[in-house]
């Protein structure tokens, strides 16, 4: 054996390895909460408030009692025992909501559950529900932000102070003398309508309750098990080793599984109660009106630049429109308070001054939604580039260039206080220019006369953030640490358990990845464990682009400290120095000797057989490991859209997405690619098709499918991804978070895109979705003598 | 409502007897009765098209029927296409270009292309698109499943991938 080569380790990581969750999810053998069938299961049905704001004056419900199949029905006076549902926040203004988990004396949403029925199957359930009756008094209330701010306004909670729960101002510099006195500016009023995640799994939570040992057992469709274990328990009064959260299979989240439901915690409850398992299964109306629900801003924003194009200041008025109540543990400010945290974007701008807003109104809170912020942010602030760049007459690729922080120029603090590490912001920039003929397009639009638009959008996001920074502002919860745990079992086999939980990233074949190429063995052959708070480490789940750079680290870390100890013992074995033990492809071997095991011998020797290795020599083959970035890493990306519009229907159509983006070293391209194209996805659903709409008494008229648009294959453009790597961040394993970017930057990209089609007619892009009937609206404004922009 | 009604009907080539509730939904029926749970139901209007079987060799939305209406019939879900030992060409397919995530709208693709690959040219993406237009995906942006379906199409016509 001196050919060396036959000892160099195979790499795993930054190959497109083929998914191991993919043959239980592709033969209809994958187990998601729905699918779960227990014995003496019974079935959740909700009554939910058909009125915005309303007092409850009575709930009848005696024509149900006699009906045999149901088992039970429950109204807040049910529930005295659990506290209502609140959301702590250390925010200065900030004013935390109570949620009760079934509506109490008001109603505050369309949508909020009222009246539990519990019965023998769904079906009879519901049968139930259409007998109950339900007396509302309306109350007097402002459907919109903007009236819910106004002075004197009708307060949605007559305990708070106002309808605004939330205000916070950042500012460097002094932005508005420095717009005054600036040579050239331009403003707009920018929109992003409400809109939902949208995962095509709807939530679902299942409880079986152990009475003999007075445990509890709650599967759900959820992405955060650890957080809901600790509220759920805490709201129950159990403890942690009482309850156990289990995320089986997950239909995706996109954040509308990130937050705490109070159906989470009645299905909990009521299993205990009637020492049953309960399941509930949301239909699709549910998932519409009572899932958390997404941006809902209005933006009032000024860029101040120099005659070479410079930014100069930055200034910005933010609404949000954040709903009945303030979502645990999230709380209302983690949306729009990010919208004004990340702003003033990738570019060097030296005064900003943003005031955030967060206004109660009659609707269905506001939580995490994929890209949480930025795609408000960086839509407004993309317009107001564009629009810069069209007065100075110069590029929007030149206008960029001149403004993005460059290589040298790292670390760099914006004026909300977010620090950008060194990241590829103008080399992807540089890239996506470099992917699209320009040259060409401009031709094809003189020639053909098409309305043909092209748009950029260039931004910066924080991903993998440590202990600290909080994810939502003042939200008193580490999520800055993942731990992993890896062990090496009686047979060799080798299992490792997160406290992360995966709904559709690929965790248990990029984890494997991670931990086959640490420890040398192949990634089919590590166990990812997942989405179980009694199987793995302490851990808060997957959300914010945190899971490959935290539970990749963590991964890391401890494969490291196991694989010492398996050198220990196989140096013991091989009678050498540990250090020149080395593994690969599952075997344990010395190079250029005969020294060569397998880690099934390996684990023999050390759980089996007592007679070879001395009592001191025996390492415990499990290892565990919590890593924390502190900070956290800098995803960067330029987005570039081609759009078509056709003059007679005003139908768009998106002809391509070019998306250049750097997020460090990649654990598996192919998954890579799918979470950037999963992203654009849904920035074409808010760029061009979706929207929740609410009448003038706050009445959802959005409530199927068919009303709610997302994106289908035929609105789909072709999509190019370009992977820049330039210096790898400060962690294990180099990585970046880049789960959510898709999403942050098509939506600008696309508006930007929309405005340069239409451009030749004075109209410009400020409210998305832009769909034919608006651009229709705006096309007929400008065509009439009092017609506005 | 306890009046049932007597079904017979084959699933996945094997034949099947039942007594159902004349409003039992046929998703429902599937999932609930004969534990066939990969057929998903995402929306119960008959839009995202997770819940897509073939009834008789055609795609039918089995929240849009009752399991009455199974009655006679030859129904084939996910289950009977491959297993994880030996899976169907498309769902290797599937694999292969990572054409799905969660894994949730899956099973409602793979039975539409099946029935696509077998009745439609599919000249271009544009027409994949089109075809696949009835299925809802909302973690893939649909990119790599019209890859995984692209290849599909030119094995079936002897077409090299390019």
């Amino acid at each position: 054996m001196t050919d060396t080569t036959a000892y160099i380790r195979p790499k795993y990581v930054g190959e497109p390895v083929r998914r191991l969750e993919d043959p239980r999810l592709l033969t209809g053998r994958g187990r998601f909460t729905a699918d779960i069938r227990l014995p003496r299961m019974v079935h959740l049905a909700f009554i939910r408030s058909d009125q915005a704001y309303a007092r409850i004056n009575d709930i009848d419900t005696e024509g149900v009692r006699a009906m045999p199949e149901v088992i039970g029905i429950f109204t807040a006076a049910d529930f005295t025992h659990i506290p209502e549902i609140e959301a702590p926040s250390k925010m200065m203004s900030y004013q935390a909501t109570a949620c009760p988990v079934l509506a109490k004396d008001a109603v505050r949403y369309v949508g909020e559950p009222v009246v539990a029925i519990v019965a023998s199957s769904r079906y009879a359930a519901e049968d139930a529900a259409a007998l109950i009756e339900i007396d509302y008094d309306p109350l007097d209330v402002a459907v919109s932000a903007r009236d819910a701010l106004a002075e004197g306004a009708p307060k949605l909670h007559e305990a708070l102070a106002s309808n605004v729960i939330l205000e916070r101002t950042f500012a460097t510099g002094d932005a508005p003398a420095e717009i005054a006195n600036a040579p050239h500016k331009v403003s707009g009023r920018f929109n992003l309508t409400r809109k939902t995640s949208m995962s095509t799994e709807p939530r679902a939570y299942l409880a079986d309750y152990d009475v003999g040992k007075d445990e509890l057992t709650l599967y759900g469709a959820t992405n955060i098990p650890g957080i809901v274990r600790d509220e759920v328990g805490r709201l129950l009064n159990l403890n942690g080793n009482q309850i156990r959260v289990i995320a089986p299979d997950v239909g995706g989240s996109f954040g509308g599984k990130g937050s705490l439901y109070p159906e989470e915690v009645i299905v909990a409850d009521l299993a205990r109660r009637l020492e049953r398992p309960v399941k509930y299964v949301a239909d699709r109306l549910e998932e519409l009106t009572a899932s958390s629900q997404a941006f809902g801003e209005e933006i009032d924003a000024t860029l101040a630049f120099d005659a070479e194009g410079h930014f100069l200041a930055l200034d910005a008025e933010i609404i949000g429109d954040i709903g009945a109540y303030s979502i645990y543990p999230w709380t209302a400010a983690l949306e729009p308070v990010q919208v004004a945290s990340f702003l003033p974007g990738p570019y060097k701008t030296p005064s900003y001054r943003g005031r955030v807003r967060g206004v109660c109104t009659p609707k269905p809170p506001t939580g995490p939604y994929r890209g949480v912020g930025r795609p408000m942010a960086v839509f407004a602030m993309e317009r107001l580039v564009d629009l810069a760049a069209a007065e100075l007459g110069m590029s929007p690729v030149e206008i960029r260039r001149r403004n993005l922080v460059g290589a040298r120029d790292f670390p760099h603090r914006i004026g909300s206080g977010i620090i950008w590490e060194r990241s590829g912001f103008q080399e992807c920039l540089t890239a996506a220019e470099d992917a699209i003929d320009l040259t060409a397009l401009e031709a094809e639009r003189q020639r053909s006369g098409k309305w043909i638009g092209v748009g950029f959008a260039s931004y910066a996001e924080l991903t993998g953030i440590g202990s600290r920074i909080a994810v939502a502002p003042g939200m008193p919860m580490n999520t800055g640490t993942e731990t992993a745990s890896v062990r090496i079992d009686a047979t060799g086999a080798i299992t490792a358990s997160f406290g992360l939980s995966s709904h559709g990233q690929s965790l248990e074949t990029t984890l494997a990845q991670i931990v086959g190429e640490e420890l040398g063995v192949r990634p089919e052959d590590v166990r990812i464990v997942h989405g179980d708070t009694a199987a793995g480490p302490h851990g808060t789940g997957t959300y914010a682009s945190r899971s490959a750079v935290l539970g990749g680290g963590a991964a890391i870390k401890t494969a490291r400290t196991l694989l010492t100890r398996v050198k220990q013992v196989a140096a013991t074995l091989f009678d050498v120095d540990p250090e020149r033990v080395e593994t690969g492809d599952g075997r344990i071997f010395v190079r250029d000797t005969n020294h060569s095991i397998d880690f099934r011998e390996l684990a023999r020797v050390v759980y089996a057989d007592m007679a070879t290795l001395p009592m001191e020599k025996r390492e415990t083959l499990e290892a565990r490991e919590t890593f924390d970035p502190i900070v956290g890493t800098t995803t960067s990306s330029t987005h570039v859209a081609v759009v078509e519009i056709d003059p007679e229907t005003l139908a768009i159509k998106l002809r391509r997405i070019v998306v250049a983006e750097d997020c460090g070293k990649l654990i598996n391209p192919l998954v890579v690619d799918g979470q950037v194209h999963g992203g654009v996805a849904q920035g074409v659903g808010a760029a061009l098709l979706e929207e929740l709409k609410f009448d003038e008494n706050g009445q959802p008229v959005t409530a199927t499918l068919a009303d709610y648009l997302v994106p289908t294959p035929a609105e789909m453009p072709d999509m190019d991804v370009l992977h820049i790597e330039t210096e790898l961040p400060d962690n294990p394993g180099g990585f970046r978070g880049m789960g959510e970017g898709g999403t942050i930057g098509a939506t600008a990209a696309i508006a930007n895109a929309v405005a340069d089609a239409v451009s030749h007619l004075g109209i410009g892009i400020n409210s998305l979705p832009i769909t034919p009937n608006k651009l229709h609206a705006l096309v007929v404004a400008t065509r009439e003598p009092n017609g506005q922009e | 409502m306890s009046d049932r009604t007597h079904i017979t009907l084959t699933v996945n080539g094997e034949p099947f007897e039942a007594y159902v509730e004349p409003r039992l939904l046929a998703a429902d029926f599937l999932r609930d009765e004969m534990g066939l749970t990969g057929t998903h139901v995402g929306c119960e209007h008959g839009v995202c098209g997770a819940c897509t079987i073939t009834l008789d060799g055609v795609s039918a939305r089995s929240c849009l029927m009752l399991a009455v209406q199974l009655d006679g019939g030859d129904v084939r879900t996910v289950e009977g296409l491959g297993t994880t030992r030996e899976m169907h060409r498309i769902q290797q397919a599937f694999r292969e270009h990572h054409a799905l995530q969660c894994g949730f709208c899956t099973p409602g693709f793979l039975m539409t292309v099946g029935e696509i690959l077998d009745t439609l040219p599919l000249r271009d993406d544009g027409e994949i698109r089109d075809a696949l237009s009835g299925n809802i995906c909302r973690c893939t942006g649909y990119d790599h499943i019209v890859k995984a379906v692209r290849a599909l199409v030119n094995e079936r016509d002897g077409v090299s991938d390019p």
